[in-house]
């Protein structure tokens, strides 16, 4: 059973969870193929998906420079007052070796998000304009999807939820426009790492480089 | 009674004789070590896998330590200069009321963490020896891991808005205790152990596959 079978290499898929094999069967749009045996999705095929992408990831990128620059919260409390923006709130470590914390935390917040989305737009937009992929596509997208779990805009929009309840009892607090920059921002990154079928685009950046 | 059972017919593409990119899916011939699509280091099975997760647990677990001894947060106000470890300031926060966000933090910095280190140390016990739970509970177990470890980081962030915000001169400031650091190794240390975890080995013990052990 398991050896002489001549279904060439390119007409099998396998579970990176599980390690389960299956032949190739491209689902429809609006269908999914799943691993049988983990329940991991492994195709996710979406109409327009790569176009949805760039657009999603140009309003991230803009909302992102925008939203580091603006004043993020501002607190009031008996006269004094006090405004920052997320740069400032990443870069509030900044004793000796909690340094290293700082880069840590404005890495997690702001550059790997930033450096995603950047990756996907310059992945993408060859593949949507039926163009051959840009140089070094593959290692772009690879590295974007090494960066995945270090993206961490929407835990740190929660712990911004809980920093403004414990701080609320002790100064009025204000939302800076940046504050809403954000909030949408969290929601489009979470959109747009949804919108993606990894397996689409590995499939066309292949593809495209054979022919 | 297992997953497995109900599929006889699905077999691993190391019975098959070839093996996956774990990154982008593409098949290839047995003994090819680059996947020729994107690139990524292709192995059959981790053999070195269950070493790094367990030497990158064990950093993980001595990081957490000084984590919960040392404060997080040191709140100077006009009267008086407080320093809170982690649980202190949960603690602190329910005598205020605010039993929510003391719940919040207690599930994200104790209950979450605790939670990692014994999830990832019985699913490396458990592709060495024989377990009794399925394979299917191990893979969900491993798949929270994964999603659920990048949520520690919630307390660095609100110690990070708070120290940065509540700078009001005399009045009353916040600023970062030295457990913070700790605290961010440790998640940052138990998230590259369970990425580390080569999970198709979960699925390799009971379905047989003797040589896929460790």
């Amino acid at each position: 059973m398991t050896d002489a079978r001549p279904i060439p290499l390119d007409q099998l898929i396998v579970c990176p969870q599980c390690d389960a094999v299956y032949t190739l069967q491209r689902p429809g749009v609006g269908e999914r193929a799943v691993c049988q045996r983990c329940r991991t999705v492994l195709i996710t095929p979406r109409r327009k998906a790569g176009l949805q992408i760039i657009a999603v990831s140009l309003a991230v990128v803009i909302l992102i420079i925008a939203a580091t620059v603006f004043p993020f919260l501002t607190i009031k409390a008996a006269g004094a007052s006090n405004s920052v923006s997320i740069l400032d709130a990443a870069l509030a470590f900044d004793h000796g070796v909690l340094i290293f914390l700082a880069l840590t935390t404005a890495a997690l917040i702001i550059f790997v998000p930033l450096a995603r989305v950047m990756l996907a737009i310059y992945v993408l937009l060859p593949i949507v304009l039926d163009r051959p992929p840009a140089r070094g596509a593959t290692q772009a997208f690879r590295l974007s999807e090494a960066l995945r779990p270090w993206s961490m805009a929407e835990i740190f929009a929660i712990g911004c939820a809980v920093a403004l309840v414990k701080i609320s009892d002790l100064a009025d607090v204000a939302f800076g426009p940046a504050f809403w920059m954000f909030a949408a921002l969290v929601l489009l990154v979470v959109a747009q790492d949804n919108f993606l079928c990894r397996w689409s685009v590995w499939n066309s950046l292949d593809k495209t480089r054979t022919s | 009674m297992e997953l497995a059972g109900q599929n006889p017919d699905i077999i691993s593409a190391r019975e098959l004789g070839v093996v996956a990119c774990t990154r982008c899916s593409r098949v290839w011939k047995r003994g090819t070590n680059t996947c020729g699509r994107c690139g990524h280091a292709i192995v059959s099975r981790d053999e070195k896998s269950l070493q790094r997760v367990w030497a990158l647990w064990l950093v993980g677990l001595l990081c957490y330590v000084p984590a919960n001894l040392y404060p997080m947060l040191q709140t100077r106000t006009l009267l008086s200069v407080q320093e809170d470890t982690i649980v202190g300031g949960a603690i602190e926060l329910m005598h205020h009321g605010a039993v929510g966000i003391a719940l919040i933090i207690l599930i994200a910095s104790v209950v979450i963490p605790i939670g990692k280190f014994l999830a990832i140390a019985f699913l490396a016990l458990s592709v060495s020896r024989r377990s009794t739970a399925s394979n299917h509970q191990r893979q969900i177990l491993y798949e929270v891991v994964e999603y659920i470890g990048r949520w520690s980081m919630i307390d660095i962030f609100v110690v990070a808005i708070m120290s940065s915000l509540v700078q009001l001169n005399t009045l009353a400031a916040v600023n970062p205790g030295r457990a913070s650091l700790f605290f961010a190794l440790s998640v940052i240390f138990t998230m590259l152990s369970a990425q580390a975890f080569d999970s198709r080995m979960i699925w390799d013990v009971q379905s047989g596959d003797e040589g896929a052990r460790v």
